[in-house]
């Protein structure tokens, strides 16, 4: 059973801190939101697992094994990113691009194989976009980019998905489209799935348990329901919020209250 | 039943690029080559029948009776005036179209060319400082210029890379600005060094704007071992740099070891650059359009990219150095002249027919 495990991690840039003593579990199956206002260091936890930039202090694990001291190419066979600012490089295919998350588990002289394809076709699959497989990047929407994206992470056949602000710059369809991917992969497949996100009310509905985040530490963490009170979310992001109930799903409904507004 | 036979047999199609179409590709690029060599072997004061090229080269080449057919004379324009020109000639233009798309991809820009990083303004440091101290009277003879410009090619380079190093990274737009100021600043050196010495200066500025300096075969056997290394270098690099595309947070996330990358590449590109300029010069053009005209044609991939640029670019100095010698005869152009005048409108043509980005 695939567990990721963050502790103690700490990380910064130059003599700035940026993640503080942070310890997370995410397990096969589950899906964790983090969430928490800009600069809480939510982007950082994903660059610091995914080996870009190096820790201070503390573990990463996955299934025991150190994410810390390894290898790029083993690091992502056990881990993909899917980042946050999509750059596609205009002139590449949809197919092209999805078979570059086969790069982990090929020797720098080999072509891709045919079990590579058929590994690329699947992920493809998975995420319908397979209809685009000979589109040129440039000739995609936003919501079809992330999809690819997702295709290209799920063709590193990793144990553990980082997603980046998946729902960012998407419209409402695409956005729940991508959260319920993330939700059934992590079911189906036996993926850990942490994200970061900016929407509270989506984080409540589709993660098992969010972790609230501010200044490079997490502040609380447990289901949505413990963790997004008035008080804790005024705290956090300095603003006054009324916490009611979702009316479909029951998870916490989050509206900002706005300041001097008399109606 | 039959649904689920249909279900399960249903596997992926192939998802790589046609394998003819590539193989066409690439057919056509050395059929140029070939047709470029034969015509500018053939063609000069004296001409030689394209067919009597074929014939003499191939039984010179496979050491079969020569054709009595032809006059004597035709095999010294062949083995001693021409083929040796045209051989180093296609050696500089695969060299420098192979770097160029090396360094486009690596910057990720499409006006990078292989004297970005320091080689051209290395080179012609080199050069001028082998012209003016006369090195060429000392036991170097007349490798002096070569050795001094490959030299000040790669010492360059090295102080770019070196300077550009943030902690245990070399960012490209740090290379890119380290590259700019040293550049202009040997450049400075080298100007200086050309109005010390009136006599060097000519001699200086005829090499710098490239073309053949004679040497028979002398230099292509130089050149070829570095262009033969530096492109297996290049090759096996050539889907990590597909996967840089994207950009280097994402590559180091699939895995690439990003910093050995660019270090890699870097080094093998300015090789064969430095090596191919320190016989041709600073032939300008090859490096930037080749690889842009090949990338409408056969894609973005670099793992055909890189080997197309060295085939096509080989082609096109080929035939630009033989308008270079014939436009004017006897007087020649320097080839790189040519490059230029003939390289940059039917560029700016291909820009403007172009309905998408290719890069």
């Amino acid at each position: 059973m695939t567990t990721l495990t963050l502790s103690h991690l700490s990380a910064g840039y130059g003599n700035r801190i940026i993640l503080r003593n942070m310890s997370l579990t995410v397990k096969a199956g589950e899906v964790i939101a983090l969430v928490g206002p800009n600069g809480a260091g939510k982007s950082t936890l994903i660059r610091v697992v995914s080996g870009v930039v190096s820790a201070r202090g503390g573990e990463a694990r996955i299934d025991g094994l150190d994410l810390l001291r390894m290898n790029p190419a083993q690091r992502a066979k056990l881990i993909a990113v899917v980042p946050q600012l999509i750059h596609l490089p205009e002139a590449f295919t949809v197919s092209e691009i999805v078979l570059m998350g086969r790069t982990p588990h090929l020797p720098f002289w080999a072509a891709e194989s045919k079990h590579d394809c058929e590994m690329a076709w699947a992920a493809m699959r998975r995420t319908q976009t397979e209809s685009l497989a000979d589109r040129r990047a440039d000739e995609l929407s936003g919501g079809e980019q992330q999809r690819v994206m997702i295709a290209r992470a799920l063709a590193q056949e990793p144990r553990a998905l980082l997603l980046d602000e998946p729902t960012s710059h998407l419209d409402l369809k695409y956005q729940i489209g991508v959260l319920e991917l993330a939700r059934s992969l992590a079911q189906e497949h036996g993926l850990a799935v942490l994200m970061t996100m900016h929407d509270l009310n989506q984080a409540g509905v589709y993660a098992d348990r969010v972790a609230l985040m501010k200044g490079g530490e997490i502040v609380a963490q447990g289901t949505a329901r413990n963790v997004f009170t008035a008080e804790q979310l005024s705290k956090v992001y300095g603003v006054r919020v009324a916490v009611s109930e979702h009316p479909a799903h029951g998870t916490p409904l989050i509206a900002p209250i706005a300041n001097g507004h008399h109606s | 039943m039959a649904r689920t036979t249909a279900l399960q047999t249903s596997t992926a199609p192939d998802l790589l690029p046609d394998r003819w179409r590539i193989i066409g590709i690439f057919g056509a690029c050395v059929a140029s080559l070939f047709a470029a060599v034969v015509l500018a072997v053939a063609i000069g004061a004296v001409s030689v029948p394209p067919l009597a090229v074929i014939e003499l080269t191939l039984s010179r080449l496979l050491s079969l009776p020569r054709p009595a057919l032809y006059p004597e004379t035709f095999d010294t324009i062949l083995f001693e005036i021409r083929l040796p020109r045209v051989a180093i000639t296609a050696l500089i233009g695969a060299a420098l179209a192979a770097s160029g798309s090396t360094y486009q991809g690596l910057f990720r820009n499409p006006l990078a060319d292989p004297y970005l990083v320091g080689v051209a303004s290395g080179a012609g440091l080199g050069a001028t400082l082998a012209l003016g101290l006369n090195l060429h009277h000392t036991a170097l003879g007349l490798n002096a210029t070569p050795i001094g410009a490959f030299l000040g090619a790669v010492i360059t380079v090295a102080v770019v890379v070196i300077s550009a190093q943030v902690g245990r990274t070399t960012p490209v737009s740090t290379m890119l600005l380290a590259g700019v100021a040293i550049g202009s600043f040997t450049t400075a050196v080298t100007t200086f060094l050309m109005l010390l010495s009136p006599d060097g200066l000519r001699r200086a500025f005829t090499w710098l704007l490239g073309g053949y300096n004679g040497g028979g075969w002398q230099p292509f056997w130089i050149v070829l071992p570095y262009l033969i290394v530096g492109l297996i270098i290049l090759q096996f690099n050539a889907r990590a740099l597909n996967v840089l595309q994207l950009d280097e947070e994402q590559a180091r996330q699939l895995g690439i070891n990003v910093e050995r990358l660019k270090l890699t590449v870097v080094a093998a590109a300015t090789l064969i650059t430095a090596a191919a300029v320190a016989f041709g010069g600073l032939v300008g053009f090859v490096g930037l359009v080749v690889p842009h005209v090949l990338r409408m044609i056969a894609g973005p991939d670099y793992r055909r990219l890189i080997p197309l640029s060295a085939i096509g670019g080989a082609a096109f100095l080929v035939i630009a150095d033989l308008v270079a010698r014939t436009i004017i005869a006897p007087t020649e152009l320097p080839v790189g002249v040519v490059t230029a005048l003939a390289g940059a409108p039917f560029f700016i043509l291909l820009l403007r027919r172009l309905k998408r980005s290719v890069f």
